[in-house]
């Protein structure tokens, strides 16, 4: 155990130090001044850019050697400081807090709602392959994993606000404001989701020793109890991991759609704006998110799977 | 166990976010504009136009310079020093009076700052008593229209830390800020200390939705009581609906087609003439924009009285005038019908960005309507500020913009920036013209509307024939309200929404 947490720390600084350098790198050697860039950012598409861009260049010093930069940020990353948006001019941390946080929220409620829809489709599905459930499950997870997020989210925008008028299309800071958002991506979750439950639990359902538990004469509850569930949630639960890095692409589009200022929409506005600190900042954080989720996950399954741990 | 886990759950998550405020009472607004940081040069505008932060002169209904937080101003007889007196009875929102020393130090950090005031010809800025005294290089009659810009708002010191560096805005209109959760929301209360009265709605709440849609289905469902900026398809939708007021006014912005007059490709005035015949601007304003009144037949529309001239003749399709004139400029059909002249290709990238939506739609119809006279158009889509940068190392051929002439109240702001020598990063390029040059120095000196109009006249000319930028579309803005409010009025020159003038519908 003690071996998993020194790996997993050491997991976390590689991912730090390669994330930084790759950032770093990747945003310098896009096409374009940066200088220009960040004037636009600030002062928008009507000012004198040129103008704007000379007093910029001069103001964040972009003259001076890359090595010198690049040093620069990894002295401060050490110090913990994260520096400051070349936009807008606040705490990369503090917007890391905000906007970040904001994310975390939708994307815990949208992972939340996809639970309690996902697996118990797929759980029905699995327990009669080919049957009238397992057909329109599949019909229906086709449907909206195909269904690309921004059109899905204003179809939800219509019936729920528009049509019905129980939910607000936009906005943020309520219960009410974060279901349309969340559901959007939740419905894209379950979609894989219910058919990685289904097929982990019509393998189980296969297998001799659920045969076995039927054939002992135990009622079908338990025997899905205590002989599907957790067999086929080994699966499902590793299957999560893979479920943040959809959230990371889903929350993107979904929260410029739906006005929510989360980090997808702060990190396409930063890369657009060459706000360097604040890309850096911002994917250090979720490299590091991902390394907490994977070791999380792998937690979970040691838990859940009792012959890992004999191995182990 | 599990179910009532996952509830349970939903339930903490539901009750940990913070409870949204009484909204009953609350005028909810929604627009584009997102709060980038908290400089004025940056987003003053957003501050100005919903009332929390003042300049010392406004604008009225009719785009007239009125007084804000001067009372009044005057010029000396050489023209170059301007007085502007400090109304007694201003307040900021932080209890202290508006004085003409904390106006100055606003006005000083403007000046050193990015923004149009930086580019007026000021020698320095001093407070005397109740007076602002601003010393100019050289007479310049359009210093109050500057002092409109959104950039000049003056905030209280409190504004700002012991470095200089802007911590909040303290400014000294009918709202103050309550709570600003940047990018994307502001909430607002009522000032009791405004100099012009109490505001008609207490709390205002800001909402920023970069979509159009999502705006659009915000108004509609009742979640934003003023919404601001509809796109051109969803505006009759809208008009529909009975629950709705649509208002729609002319702004001073147009859609030109920015041309490198350096290049082989423009720099014969036939050439640029040739182009403009090509575009069939009425087809693209009815199909894009809904509304084929904004065609523009030349560069500033109608509602911009003494800037419209009905004497030019109107910019118009006319697909065999422009084979003939660019015949007359020496270029002939190639075999596969693109242009040729001394083995060159008639082929040039057309760069526009994505800031307007509208923006690259009608790229791709000038393309085609350009591709009909044998010129071969690529369109490039890219940030905003490639064409300030591609007008700067001289490799743009052809832009797509949309340039704002209300940046300050008086037009000939914007045009001393985009036709002086060398022209500017969204004005003319590679063109040089001395008499338009003059009369934009004459404009900029005089403040008298009689030696004005023909000069303003003349200028209308020059452009028209010369054609530096080629306009395409006039621009319009549509505002929706409920009509669970009165008092809504469209400023066309987006200074100031005049919110505290909107009351609860009886």
């Amino acid at each position: 155990m003690k071996n998993f947490f020194l790996s997993r720390l050491l997991q976390a600084s590689i991912v730090a130090v390669v994330v930084g350098a790759v950032c770093f790198a990747l945003m310098r050697a896009l096409p374009g001044d940066a200088a220009m860039r960040i004037a636009a950012g600030r002062y928008g598409p009507d000012a004198r850019i040129a103008d704007a861009a000379e007093k910029v260049r001069l103001e964040l010093g972009l003259d001076r050697p890359i090595a010198a930069q690049f040093l620069e940020w990894i002295g401060s990353l050490l110090r913990l400081d994260l520096g400051h948006s070349l936009v807008t001019g606040r705490a990369v941390a503090h917007e890391l807090q905000v906007q970040l946080g904001a994310s975390v929220w939708l994307a815990a409620t949208a992972l939340l709602i996809s639970l309690l829809i996902g697996p118990l489709v797929g759980l029905i599905s699995g327990l009669k392959p080919g049957g009238a459930a397992d057909r329109s499950g599949l019909a229906g997870a086709v449907v909206f994993r195909a269904i690309p997020p921004f059109v899905l989210g204003l179809i939800l925008m219509l019936i729920f606000s528009r049509q019905l008028g129980w939910l607000p299309p936009a906005g943020f800071g309520s219960p009410r404001e974060i279901l349309l958002p969340a559901l959007t991506l939740a419905l894209g979750l379950a979609a894989m989701s219910s058919r990685v439950t289904r097929n982990a639990v019509a393998a189980v359902a296969r297998a001799p020793y659920f045969a076995f538990a039927r054939y002992k004469g135990l009622p079908e509850a338990v025997v899905v109890r205590r002989h599907g569930l957790r067999n086929a949630a080994i699966p499902v639960v590793s299957y999560l991991g893979l479920q943040a890095i959809y959230l990371v692409e889903g929350v993107v589009v979904v929260e410029s759609l739906f006005a929510y200022p989360g980090i997808g929409h702060a990190l396409v506005h930063a890369i657009v704006e060459r706000d360097v600190p604040m890309v850096q900042g911002t994917a250090l954080v979720m490299g590091l998110m991902f390394v907490a989720i994977n070791a999380t996950i792998d937690l979970l399954t040691f838990w859940l799977d009792p012959r890992t741990r004999r191995t182990a | 166990m599990r179910i009532a886990n996952a509830l349970l759950l939903t339930l903490m998550l539901g009750a940990s976010m913070p409870v949204a405020h009484a909204l009953a009472d609350t005028l909810k607004v929604a627009g584009p504009w997102e709060i980038t940081g908290i400089e004025p040069a940056q987003t003053g505008y957003v501050f100005s136009r919903l009332q929390v932060a003042e300049t010392l002169v406004t604008t009225d209904k009719k785009g007239a310079l009125v007084p804000a937080l001067a009372e009044k101003w005057a010029v000396s007889d050489d023209n170059l020093t301007w007085r502007f007196t400090i109304r007694g009875n201003a307040g900021f929102h932080d209890g202290t009076s508006v004085t003409a020393e904390a106006a100055a130090i606003s006005l000083r950090r403007a000046l050193a700052g990015v923004g149009v005031f930086s580019q007026a010809p000021i020698a320095d800025i001093a407070s005397e008593g109740h007076d602002i005294r601003i010393r100019l290089t050289k007479p310049f009659s359009a210093l109050p229209a500057y002092l409109v810009h959104f950039s000049t708002v003056i905030l209280a010191p409190s504004s700002f830390d012991t470095a200089g560096k802007i911590t909040r805005i303290v400014g000294s209109g009918p709202y103050k800020v309550k709570a600003l959760t940047p990018p994307a929301r502001l909430e607002l209360e009522g000032s009791d200390s405004w100099w012009g009265g109490t505001p008609g709605i207490d709390e205002v709440n800001y909402l920023a939705v970069g979509q159009g849609e999502t705006r659009a289905l915000m108004a509609e469902s009742g979640e934003a009581d003023l919404v601001f900026s509809m796109l051109p398809v969803s505006v009759d939708r809208l008009k529909a609906n009975p629950k709705l007021d649509v208002q729609i006014a002319t702004i001073p912005r147009t859609r030109i087609l920015k041309v490198n007059a350096a290049s082989p490709f423009f720099d014969q005035v036939e050439e640029r003439q040739a182009v403009s015949a090509a575009i069939d601007r009425v087809g693209i304003t009815k199909v894009i924009l809904r509304n084929s009144d904004l065609a523009a037949t030349q560069l500033f529309p109608p509602a911009m009285k003494g800037w419209n001239s009905p004497d030019v003749p109107p910019l118009e399709r006319n697909v065999e005038k422009a084979k003939t004139l660019l015949k007359t400029a020496g270029w002939v059909p190639g075999r596969d019908g693109i242009l040729e002249k001394d083995g060159k290709r008639f082929s040039v990238t057309l760069l526009t960005y994505a800031s307007w939506p509208e923006l690259p739609p009608i790229a791709t119809a000038l393309q085609a309507q350009l591709r009909q006279i044998g010129i071969d158009v690529k369109v490039s889509v890219g940030n905003s500020s490639e064409i300030p940068a591609r007008h700067q190392d001289g490799t743009l051929e052809m832009g797509l913009v949309s340039r704002l002439y209300s940046i300050v109240p008086d037009p000939i702001g914007t045009l001393l920036q985009d036709y002086g020598p060398g022209g500017s990063d969204w004005g003319s390029m590679g063109w040089d013209n001395k008499e338009i040059q003059g009369i934009v120095e004459r404009l900029a000196a005089t403040n008298d509307a009689s030696t004005r109009l023909p000069l303003q006249t003349r200028a209308v000319e020059i452009l028209q024939e010369e054609l530096p930028s080629i306009p395409v579309t006039w621009s319009e803005l549509a505002i929706v309200s409920s009509k669970r409010i009165a008092g809504v009025e469209v400023d066309p020159l987006e200074v100031n929404y005049r919110l505290s003038a909107i009351r609860w519908a009886k």
